[in-house]
């Protein structure tokens, strides 16, 4: 794959991932050729474009255009699957996503696509596996901050000198409703004696 | 998402103003405090009303922003949110690069959380070649050696996405350790990483292509998955080497389809259908060809089609790709078979996608199967008119690719108006160098030849290929063998382009007019009763045209200087070169001034210019033997000799050995030689004699390019539907045992035509239109498919043959169009007590109709430089065929090759395919690999032959 764009109805970009590398000027160009060419396109016509020496695969959920672009000899209608197995998937992190979701949360939806396609190809096609990979970025991120500011609070004498965290989560499918069990283990020392305890 | 309530912008600045949007419909964890800056920021750019008011709020963000990332006392927890509000002005198209350096800083030093935003800012904001990049790399290879799987995970997606090729050698120990995790998802990056190394720089993981094949055995499904995008790039490049890991693609493309993975890697109820596409496509690379590797996976691809069954898109992007497969491997018929039904179902489905795509298959079976258009034929039809584009476009390659003598002017014709309708410069190239080609190679007369490249000049304009126009000036110049029809054309081009030039203003495109000059310039003296000066005024009136380019203007004098030698005198001419000898461009002056001095002497322009010479030879007499008189005459006079420069430079430094007088002598020669150039002729003068000289060697290309003016049936006949079988020419061959005691009828029969003849009972006018339109599509194309021998239908009657006696009936079989292997069958009907009658087939291989061709090296090196079609490619030697002699020894045997002459480890052969096609063969053999290159007059040829050489070098 050479580019996603995901764009509005109104022609606003959303989410841009280049898997090619091209000058921002080039960039600009292509977007805006591209939106105006795939906007002006009739709802009942074929999902699939020639552009230049690409092949534009592009779908519309809802009022936001998805829109890869591929080489001439890759396969078109498996492309169009990768866009709705994205969808799926930022559909089952956001809980029935929609465009507000991704135009406030632009950082996750890319975190999501980086899990999923990786250089322009696809990473990994297991639905589970992508969002444990994203979730468990998400919550060492909270527990860690958490855990600083626990840190703050209760061993304020303590210079921490390791931490390691063991997560398991429970296999509850909804993201924000289950059980996540955490083993922290903790090596501080005490600014004075400078005595070693593992915790 | 489509079920979610569709709030649109709109409505964004109500929603916004709710204190918790999470709690709306289908909140989740990711909703985000709309209050966040960044919320705000959206917020406040929706609620704008114009493109201005929008510049000027992001530079007033941007200037906010460029202050906060530069202050010393922002945390990072801060320069995390400035960063996810740069990446919103990036997309939104306002250029941020001052914040670059700091979303390096921050991958570099932020917590998990910030490094994440760091990471994602760099990737997004930086592309591969970027100079800031190499400050990442060490930050890369902190994060690479940490204990946190968090971290490692994201610095091996960085690296995959972007890193600076140089510094590879820097993180790959790394990665390579990576490769031995414990963690699957640590592998599987690690694999992907090394993917994009392979993508940047192949050679600096050449050493770790053993690690690759671990890769592929792993047994986490997602590393696995991910090592196969590395073979597919490894095996696009070289198929040969990787033959051996078949096997193991085969059995693993078997146990996905047979459902042996986690039902997690499902998708719709449908087994890794990615892994499925990914493995078909390198079955296709490594089956191309090779008919015994193509063997193992015909089962594997039979179980495929079979489980593809479910309605859904999915299934059908398996199945296309099986398509694919199927038709790029060595052919199974049954295979081949159930690929053409499964394309019909593509090409009737409703669906636009799969008809889209039906079209697409079709147009890459084509070649091989040409019934299977014929079937589709209606479909093809409507589909030529199909609103949307770019099915039409689709359409119009497929017809490309079945484009013939008969059904050429309509093609032609469809994407002509394909071209007038599209703006697109792509296309335009792309279709205007079809047309040429189709108009070039099947152009069934003068006129229409002429009438189409006008319309493709006017079109194509000047964004097509320089080719187009050099081509087509060639071909009028060079001609064809016959000197009327040549004279014909060009007469013929004359006229048209004077009738164009008539209307005043109108506006044509520059290489068009060059095209335009070039031919009234060359050939206008074939009109007779035309008056030069009505030419040569309409040119003049071009000349100061504001839309002609001075290219064009040069090609426009050059034209005039040419018909002015004709001519004996002329006042427009008069009038012109006084016009010009005041231009201020200097390349104008110039002309007229050469053309003032060539008028003055008009025997001289007439040996300058020769009439209908363009394809001839310069000869250029290097030696100046034609100033010799001149030479004696000085000698004569006491003029010291000449001596050569290097001469003179010698005495000189014999007489003053101090000074070294080199760069003077240089700059000497230099200009000694660039002054011998000038006057002599123009310099536009000189770029046309190139541009037709310097294609000479080319010259054999005229077979594949040139018109075929000549048996070219009338279109719009009315054959009906289908057509007729052509007439066939040739002869057919066979010495038939006979049957004793019997009476005996010896009858050839036609191969059945694979035509699906369809017989509609009554037909609507429109239907009858597109059936019109069908017969005259696909006329020719059935009757070429099969069979390219082509022989007479014959029969012999024996009266009755006496017992213990044979009698014999000799025909002649002719492979007129290159092939491989070609199918001759008939019957045979005798009467004993009863009739009886026989089936046989024979099959030929293009071998048997290869016989030696004896000749001498020297004649070897001439035909070698006559020949323009060829075919190179190396083969791998068994040590087994261990010389070159061998190697070629084991040709000569199998292909009737004639040995001319074998030095070293250089050898060449000739051969000729019956009656009189010769094809030559220069092979040279250099670490176990035999390079072979092929040479012939005829085009398809040195493909076969290279064919038969791979089989005969397979089976020693």
């Amino acid at each position: 794959m050479q580019f996603m764009l995901l764009f509005s109805r109104q022609g606003k970009l959303r989410l841009q991932k280049w898997y090619v590398p091209l000058s921002d000027k080039e960039k600009k160009k292509i977007t805006r050729e591209l939106v105006q060419t795939v906007l002006a396109r009739k709802p009942k016509m074929c999902s699939f474009l020639e552009w230049r020496d690409l092949k534009i695969v592009y779908k519309r959920y809802a009022s936001l255009y998805f829109c890869c672009a591929i080489e001439d000899q890759d396969n078109e209608l498996i492309t169009l699957e990768i866009i709705h197995r994205y969808v799926e998937l930022l559909d089952k992190y956001f809980g029935s996503v929609c465009e507000l979701d991704i135009i406030f949360n632009f950082e996750k939806a890319y975190f999501i696509l980086d899990e999923f396609l990786l250089g322009g190809e696809v990473q990994e096609t297991s639905k589970k596996n992508v969002l444990k990979a994203i979730e468990q970025a998400d919550l060492l991120q909270e527990v860690n901050f958490s855990f600083t500011r626990i840190s703050q609070i209760l061993f304020n004498p303590c210079i921490i000198t390791g931490a390691y965290l063991f997560l398991q989560r429970s296999s509850a499918e909804q993201f924000g409703y289950f059980t996540v069990n955490i083993d922290v283990y903790v090596q501080w020392k005490f600014q004075q004696s400078g005595q070693k305890i593992c915790w | 998402m489509s079920d979610v309530v569709e709030r649109t912008l709109s409505a964004l600045p109500g929603l916004l103003g709710q204190q918790d949007p999470g709690a709306g419909p289908g909140g989740g964890p990711g909703r985000v405090s709309a209050t966040s800056r960044l919320g705000g920021l959206i917020r406040s750019i929706t609620a704008l009303s114009s493109k201005h008011e929008e510049e000027k709020l992001i530079q007033q963000e941007q200037t906010n922003l460029k202050a906060t990332v530069s202050a010393p006392t922002t945390t990072l927890r801060l320069m995390k949110e400035c960063m996810v509000r740069l990446i919103y002005c990036e997309m939104l198209g306002y250029e941020s690069s001052f914040g670059y350096i700091h979303a390096i800083k921050l991958a570099q030093q932020g917590n998990l959380l910030e490094k994440r935003v760091g990471y994602l800012a760099v990737s997004l904001f930086l592309h591969e070649n970027h100079e800031l990049l190499l400050l990442l790399v060490n930050t890369v290879v902190k994060d690479l050696q940490s204990t946190n799987l968090v971290e490692v995970c994201m610095a091996l997606t960085v690296v995959s996405q972007i890193f600076p090729r140089e510094m590879i050698p820097a993180v790959l120990p790394l990665i390579e350790d990576k490769l031995q995790h414990s963690k699957e998802i640590i592998r599987r990056k690690a694999v992907q990483a090394l993917y994009k190394f392979y993508l940047i720089a192949p050679n600096q993981v050449q050493h770790i292509h053993d690690k690759f094949r671990k890769a592929l055995c792993d047994r986490d499904v997602g590393v696995m998955a991910a090592s196969l995008h590395i073979y597919l790039q490894m095996i696009k490049k070289n198929a040969s080497g990787y033959k051996d890991l078949t096997e193991s693609f085969v059995s693993i493309l078997k146990q996905v389809v047979g459902g042996k993975l986690p039902i997690d890697f499902n998708y719709h109820s449908v087994p890794a259908p990615w892994l499925q596409i990914q493995l078909l496509r390198i079955l296709g690379l490594l089956g191309k060809d090779d008919p015994r590797t193509s063997e193992l996976m015909y089962d594997v691809l039979d179980e495929s089609l079979r489980r593809a069954e479910i309605n859904h898109n999915i299934t059908y992007a398996i199945l296309f790709e099986c398509v694919q497969t199927i038709y790029t491997i060595c052919p199974k018929s049954d295979l081949l078979e159930k690929a053409a039904k499964c394309i019909g179902k593509f090409v009737l489905s409703p669906k636009i996608n799969l008809k889209y795509l039906g079209l697409k298959a079709l147009t890459y079976v084509i070649q091989q199967d040409p019934n299977l258009a014929l079937q589709h034929q209606m479909t093809i039809i409507e589909c030529l008119d199909h609103p949307d584009p770019i099915i039409k476009r689709e359409t119009l390659e497929l017809l490309y690719r079945i484009t013939n003598g008969q059904n050429v002017t309509v093609i032609v014709q469809k994407m002509l108006d394909y071209l007038r309708q599209s703006k697109e410069e792509y296309t335009i190239i792309n279709l205007t160098g079809k047309i040429a080609e189709l108009v070039e190679k099947y152009a069934p007369d003068n006129e229409w030849f002429i009438q189409t490249m006008n319309a493709v000049f006017s079109v194509g304009g000047d964004v097509m290929h320089p080719d187009i126009p050099n081509n087509f000036l060639r071909l009028l110049a060079e001609g064809f063998d016959d000197e009327k029809e040549d004279e014909e054309l060009r007469l013929y081009a004359v006229q048209s382009y004077l009738s164009l030039l008539e209307e005043e203003d109108t506006f044509y495109p520059q290489k068009f007019l060059q095209v335009m000059s070039w031919v009234l310039g060359e050939y206008s003296y074939l009109i007779n009763d035309g008056d030069p000066e009505v030419i040569i005024t309409r040119l003049h009136r071009l000349l100061k045209q504001t839309f002609v380019t001075s290219e064009t203007k040069a090609w426009i004098m050059t034209a005039v200087t040419k018909m002015s030698s004709r001519m004996s005198c002329s006042k427009t001419i008069d009038k012109l070169i006084q016009e010009f000898s005041t231009s201020l461009d200097t390349c104008m002056r110039q002309y007229a001034f050469e053309l003032k001095h060539l008028c003055e002497n008009k025997e001289l322009m007439k040996n300058l210019f020769p009439l209908d010479a363009s394809c001839d030879e310069i000869m250029v007499d290097a030696s100046l033997s034609f100033l010799d008189g001149f030479v004696a005459e000085g000698l004569s006079c006491g003029a010291a000799p000449y001596k050569p420069h290097h001469q003179r430079q010698e005495e000189k430094l014999s007489q003053e050995k101090a000074l070294n007088f080199e760069p003077y002598g240089l700059s000497f020669t230099s200009n000694m030689s660039s002054s011998g150039f000038t006057g002599r002729q123009s310099p536009a003068g000189l770029s046309l004699g190139s541009d037709m000289s310097g294609n000479s060697a080319e010259l054999g290309q005229k077979e594949t390019n040139c018109l075929k003016l000549d048996g070219v049936r009338k279109l719009w006949g009315k054959e009906g539907y289908l057509p007729k079988k052509e007439n066939k020419t040739g002869k057919e061959d066979k010495t038939q045992p006979v049957p004793q005691d019997s009476i005996l009828t010896a009858h050839v029969v036609d191969p059945p035509l694979m035509q699906s003849e369809q017989q509609v009972v009554s037909l609507s006018e429109e239907e009858k239109e597109k059936q019109q339109l069908a017969s005259t599509l696909f006329v020719g194309l059935g009757s070429n498919s099969t069979i390219s021998l082509i022989f007479e239908s014959l029969s012999c009657h024996f009266p009755v043959i006496e017992a213990q006696s044979m009698e014999s009936c000799q025909k002649c079989v002719q492979l007129e169009k290159v092939c491989t292997e070609g199918v001759l069958s008939g019957s045979i009907s005798y009467h004993l007590d009863t009739d009886t009658h026989l089936e046989f087939s024979l099959t030929f291989s293009l071998s048997d109709f290869i016989r030696p061709m004896k000749m001498t090296t020297e004649d070897f090196g001439r035909l070698w430089l006559s020949f323009s079609n060829d075919v190179k490619q190396n083969l791998k030697m068994s040590p087994s065929q261990g010389s070159l002699s061998v190697a070629l020894n084991a040709l000569k045997q199998k292909l009737k090759l004639h040995i001319v002459e074998i030095i070293g480890n250089e050898g060449i052969a000739a051969c000729r395919l019956l009656p009189s096609v010769p094809c030559l063969l220069h092979c040279r053999t250099h670490a176990r690999t035999l390079a072979l290159w092929f040479r012939s007059s005829c085009s398809a040829l040195p493909d076969s032959l290279l064919y038969q050489c791979q089989k005969v070098m397979e089976e020693a």
